[in-house]
């Protein structure tokens, strides 16, 4: 089984986060907390959807990704696209910082 | 144009301070996500790959230029400096913030704009005839009808939820430019045989995973009988349309199950029951309704013109573009000039707030202040001087804005698709770059002539791709981008459902499979005059099967 990490979108800018080692949400899929095979995917996810979570999020959800922690890329290509933004716009979105 | 009066003010501003109530509940967590997610897609707002996204209703596409000013100083102040006009005649801004998006609407609300209707189970924003006014071809104005619509659908109480969304397209044109018979119900102005003006009723047609061209369930109706009978379906669709699957639950689907004729039944009784109630539309009503429409000080100017012909005579670039975007004006000494947002290798329907703010200042120079836009994710100045197309194409030409290919290979549609939908399975917009970019050459475009090619990133449609000449639908198959053709599609008044040619084919190999069928037409066409459509007709799907997929 692939490693996973949680993804959501902030409240206050819609824009794609990823749930850390620290609780916190970060803009880069690289300070996500990575789940192994042997951890607890779903409480994870249940932290990251808490009550306090839903203040700062919309939409907490799992998703597949290859690599290590530090270096983290999803597998489908739609996430890929979350961690950049638009293919068609380098201009925009996290791979344009 | 429609002016808001005073009632229409107050309940568009109205609506947003309620609207900045519910985000501030929302961010307090006294609303939750899923309490506030109604309400923020009833005012127009969706969240996708990356970022909230602000869908502003254009009524039936027509818009001024203080309006256009308005998009760009939002896509300056509140956005990444740009907007994008759908495939329904609306305009998307892809990057706004939630704890913006009040200001925003307030914004929008100065000038006469919101965002209601354009999400939802509800009647959606009412599109028609960009050239509406204007068309040599128009039986009668369709945006009075469209206006009138507007706000009967506008917040309706009994049709806020439907069972799914539910659109409404009017032409008063014989040429269909709406794409009428694809809409949940489709207006066509059209002639009895003693000659009066009244309206032919489609219901049914859409697109989407089942897709389906509407019937004429009632052949002639009088006009001012048009809200109680669009109430009548409504109220049938309402009651018997399904909600117990979101796949099953569009009109078309009640309509086919029901078939056409029991569900004309079923409207007809209810139409007896409200037909003389306060839905009647009396005849000084819709006269007050036609006065917001009444057509522009045109000048009285001579057929002819001298300072355009010289110009078309002296500009080879001018005179494509004039061959290619302008079509006649009803008014003698007038012209609409098609203004396309598909420059070679761009993305399709894109607009920066500079032009923006250049097309505003067009519409007024030029225009009478008007602009339109189109289902096709074009834009158009409706009434402009033959006398000053030139001057006009050269202030196009300096904002990129002057690309010559309304109607050709390149004037092609492409939802956001991966790059930003939350609903799409594969990309739309680099693959339209490069179909755009293979056949960018104008000489090649002009020997392949008219024909249209739409992309849509997943089944829901958004670019109509099943009545493409050419549709093409990506796929995600086992993580990869896939896209599906299909041919011969129509969305005009002879509107057909293309078929799907065969397998699909990677990102690698789609572009050169269009080539292939362009490819083959071109070998098999009678004569240059023969379009691509009229030549699939004749030949059909066959021959282009074997140049795709050999004899097999």
């Amino acid at each position: 089984m692939t490693l996973q990490v949680v993804t959501a979108n902030r409240l206050d800018d819609g824009q794609a986060v990823f749930y850390s080692k620290d609780g916190q949400w970060a803009s880069s899929i690289d300070e996500a907390l990575v789940i192994g095979p042997e951890d607890n995917d779903e409480e994870t996810l249940a932290k990251a959807s808490s009550e306090d979570n839903q203040l700062i999020v919309v939409g907490p959800y799992l998703i597949e990704v290859n690599g290590d922690e530090g270096v983290l890329v999803p597998v489908r290509y739609r996430e890929m696209i979350r961690t950049k933004g638009p293919s068609v716009r380098p201009d925009l979105g996290y791979q344009a910082q | 144009m429609y002016k808001y009066d005073d009632y229409d003010q107050q309940l568009v501003n109205e609506r947003v301070e309620q609207f900045r109530d519910q985000v501030n509940r929302r961010l307090s967590g006294e609303l939750t996500e899923e309490q506030f997610r109604p309400l923020r897609l009833m005012n127009g707002i969706y969240l996708q790959l990356h970022a909230y996204m602000l869908r502003v209703a254009i009524p039936y596409g027509t818009m001024n230029s203080t309006q256009m000013r308005q998009f760009a100083y939002i896509a300056r102040k509140y956005d990444k400096g740009y907007g994008h006009f759908t495939t329904r005649q609306n305009l998307q801004f892809n990057w706004p913030k939630l704890v913006d998006l009040p200001d925003i609407l307030a914004d929008l609300a100065k000038v006469q704009m919101h965002a209601i209707q354009t999400s939802g189970s509800c009647i959606r924003a009412i599109t028609s005839d960009q050239y509406a006014g204007a068309a040599t071809d128009e039986l009668e104005d369709p945006r009075p009808w469209s206006e009138i619509l507007r706000q009967w659908s506008s917040m309706h109480p009994e049709f806020t939820y439907l069972p799914r969304k539910f659109k409404i397209a009017v032409t008063g044109a014989t040429s269909d430019r709406a794409a009428v018979a694809v809409h949940d119900i489709g207006l066509r102005l059209r002639r009895d045989e003693q000659g009066e003006l009244g309206f032919e009723v489609l219901v049914g047609g859409g697109l989407g995973r089942t897709p389906m061209i509407g019937k004429t369930i009632c052949e002639f109706l009088p006009k001012e009988d048009i809200l109680s009978y669009v109430e009548a379906i409504l109220r049938v669709y309402n009651q018997f349309g399904r909600r117990d699957n979101k796949y099953k639950a569009r009109i078309k689907i009640l309509v086919h199950e029901l078939g056409a004729d029991k569900f004309a039944d079923l409207v007809e009784k209810e139409w007896e029951e409200i037909r003389d109630s306060g839905l009647h539309l009396p005849q000084e009503e819709i006269d007050d309704f036609r006065a917001h429409f009444l057509a522009p000080a045109f000048e009285g100017l001579p057929a002819l013109s001298s300072v355009f012909s010289e110009k078309v005579s002296a500009d080879q670039d001018f005179a494509y573009w004039v061959q290619n975007n302008v079509r006649e004006h009803k008014q003698q000494g007038y012209a609409i000039a098609n203004i396309s947002l598909k420059p070679i290798g761009g993305i399709p329907g894109d607009v920066s707030h500079q032009q923006m703010d250049a097309l505003a200042e067009m519409a007024d120079r030029f225009s009478f202040g008007e602009l339109r836009s189109t289902h096709e994710q074009n834009l158009v100045l409706p009434h402009v001087k033959r006398d000053d197309l030139y001057d006009l194409w050269q202030e196009l030409v300096k904002y990129d804005l002057a690309t010559p290919n309304s109607g050709l290979i390149t004037d092609l549609i492409a939802c956001p698709g991966l790059d930003y939908c939350n609903l799409a399975n594969s990309r739309s917009i680099p693959l339209a770059q490069r179909i755009s970019k293979r056949f960018g050459e104008l000489d090649r475009q002009h020997e392949i002539g008219k024909i249209q090619v739409k992309i849509s990133g997943c089944i829901n449609a958004c670019t109509h791709h099943h009545v493409g000449h050419i549709g093409i639908l990506g796929v995600d198959k086992k993580g990869q981008e896939f896209y599906q053709i299909t041919l011969g599609g129509r969305a005009d008044e002879n509107a057909k459902i293309g078929k799907i040619v065969g397998a699909g084919f990677s990102t690698d190999e789609v572009v050169d499979a269009v080539e292939t069928i362009i490819n083959k037409y071109i070998e098999l066409r009678e004569n240059k005059d023969e379009t691509f459509l009229t030549a699939f007709n004749r030949i059909g799907a066959q021959p282009f099967k074997e140049a795709l997929y050999g004899t097999r």
